[in-house]
């Protein structure tokens, strides 16, 4: 077994990178996710594994660094919470069109505009749909625990290399500050630039005499070849769709309703469950862990089983939209969502079930 | 066992470092815990609180909206957490400050003149772990050794000299607890 410590989600996002081997972290404060660099600054992982750490001068500079190290095929990575995320949109969208591998982690909070300090999931749209321009998308995870802050650095880090794509780690501020305990896996190396070129041939990392210029962009003027390049990602997300979706049923077997939530939200919706079947109603929980590919044939097959499905969000109801497209239209589907930083409890949840959908 | 703790006082008071300590003792004594607290501009000068899970099984919420136990520390952490407590729960309170006491009778409450005597003795900056001391009086979740244990992990190793400190401190509060209300 790994080392045990007790951690903020923010603190394992940060160790989990210099383990996973991460060459490069980017970023610029904001709360509620400061932690990650100022863990990495405290942690001086430039001396442990020879990780460069640096505070760009605003979130635009860190995603364009990323756009600039993970062309050369280094493994890099930046975090912020939702006002930089946005401003780091126009970079997703370059890194997506020029396949470039890299992993950004959103620690949201809540808006709109700057908003509040405090949780939030309102990013979900953002991540999922594309906040940025043209038709990409990203591989996105959501951790429920502290443990998959931790876990899914190194994920995420595994399949932006394995399809060339950004990934993003969507969690929010109360993951990012709450303490709990953690395994971490042991350090992996960081690459050689031997390993780095064997694993990169795309990349543009100086040209030996033996192949011809390796070109990062995301332009290509002719629209015939442009088409191309869309084809291709089109064929990635197929993929991903294929092989890479994760989910978590709980007591989903015998159950009459359904509540269905990611990250913090099912946690709270764990602990409606156990309160709700204590009162003898069988509830269920259906938990994406990646929001895209979305896991819509697995939550269609526990929903069509159930009379009742409300899906629970810190949101105005962004998720319940894919909820809505893969279970179809036999199943009542409801909302209950807290905004603006505001963490529904466990019981409004039971409440919200009983009104929504039991009695409703 | 699952025990649901909130801690609520002023910031500075060591109220988030109290909920860390617990959280390392059970973490070392094999226990799940998690360990949530109020951030942003609450933590930065005005009431600051903490929740803190230990259980021997997976935590579902972090987030909770009622307590085994609430350990209060001022006036507003009186009146917003004094109701959240489940009936048949326990209530711990600090009296110094306060203006008006707690009223429920459906629960166990104890006072700790923590502030006061961390006061007379100098000890004001382990007056957390007198609190703390009173708690695991009632509730002994953790064994001496683990919070030893829990104390070298969570404190920077420049205070570890004082570890023996905050150990007394701990069985100053067992001392100073008093029963105010018990439920039978």
């Amino acid at each position: 077994m790994g080392e045990l410590k007790l951690m903020k989600g923010n603190e394992a996002v940060a160790e989990a990178a210099i383990r996973a081997g991460c060459d490069g972290y980017f970023g610029y404060p904001i709360t509620p996710q400061s932690e990650v660099m100022e863990y990495l600054m405290a942690e001086k992982p430039f001396e442990r594994t020879g990780m460069v750490v640096l505070q760009a001068e605003s979130e635009v500079a860190a995603i364009n660094m990323l756009y600039g190290g993970a062309g050369t095929g280094k493994m890099v990575m930046t975090s912020s919470s939702s006002p930089g995320v946005s401003l780091m949109q126009e970079g997703i969208s370059y890194l997506a069109g020029a396949e470039l591998p890299a992993v950004i982690v959103n620690i949201v909070r809540g808006g709109p505009g700057l908003g509040t300090i405090q949780p939030s999931q309102a990013d979900y749209f953002q991540a999922v749909k594309g906040g940025g321009h043209g038709d990409y998308k990203m591989l996105v995870l959501a951790p429920a625990s502290v443990q998959e802050m931790c876990d899914h650095v190194k994920l995420a880090f595994d399949k932006a290399f394995e399809y060339r794509t950004p990934v993003m780690i969507l969690s929010d501020g109360a993951i990012g500050q709450m303490m709990e305990k953690v395994v971490l896996f042991d350090q992996i190396p960081r690459r050689t630039d031997e390993e780095l070129i064997k694993q990169c041939p795309w990349a543009s990392n100086g040209r030996p005499k033996t192949r011809n210029h390796n070109i990062i962009t995301s332009l290509d003027l002719d629209p015939a070849g442009q088409e191309r390049v869309n084809l291709k990602l089109q064929a990635k997300y197929q993929m991903m769709e294929k092989n890479e979706v994760l989910y978590e049923e709980i007591q989903c077997e015998d159950a009459d309703y359904l509540l269905v939530a990611f990250g913090l939200s099912a946690r709270i919706c764990q602990k409606a469950l156990d309160l709700a079947r204590a009162k003898g109603i069988k509830v269920g929980l259906f938990r994406p862990i990646t929001l895209f590919p979305f896991p819509a044939i697995e939550v269609s097959n526990v929903g069509n089983r159930v009379k009742g499905i409300l899906v629970v969000e810190m949101n105005a109801g962004q998720m319940i939209e894919d909820v809505k497209l893969s279970v179809g239209c036999k199943v009542k589907i409801e909302h209950y969502g807290r905004f603006g930083g505001i963490i529904p409890s466990p019981d409004e949840v039971v409440k919200a079930l009983t009104q929504k959908i039991i009695g409703g | 066992m699952t025990e649901e703790i909130i801690i609520a006082g002023f910031g500075g008071q060591g109220v988030l470092s109290m909920g860390k300590i617990l959280a390392y003792s059970g973490v070392m004594q094999n226990k799940e815990v998690s360990w949530m607290p109020s951030y942003g501009p609450e933590m930065r000068g005005g009431t600051a609180n903490v929740t803190v899970i230990i259980s021997d099984e997976r935590i579902s919420s972090p987030i909770l909206n009622s307590y085994d136990t609430a350990i209060i520390l001022n006036q507003q952490s009186m009146d917003k957490f004094e109701k959240t407590v489940k009936p048949g729960g326990l209530l711990i309170y600090d009296p110094n400050g306060l203006t008006r006491f707690p009223e429920r009778k459906d629960i166990n409450i104890y006072s700790i003149e923590a502030a006061d005597e961390a006061g007379k003795r100098g000890l004001s900056k382990i007056f957390n772990m007198i609190v703390l001391g009173g708690f695991l009086k009632l509730k002994p979740l953790v064994a001496p050794e683990f919070l030893h244990k829990g104390l070298e992990k969570s404190l920077p190793a420049r205070h570890h000299a004082l570890i023996p400190e905050n150990e007394k401190a701990v069985a100053l509060g067992k001392e100073l607890l008093k029963a105010v209300h018990l439920v039978n």
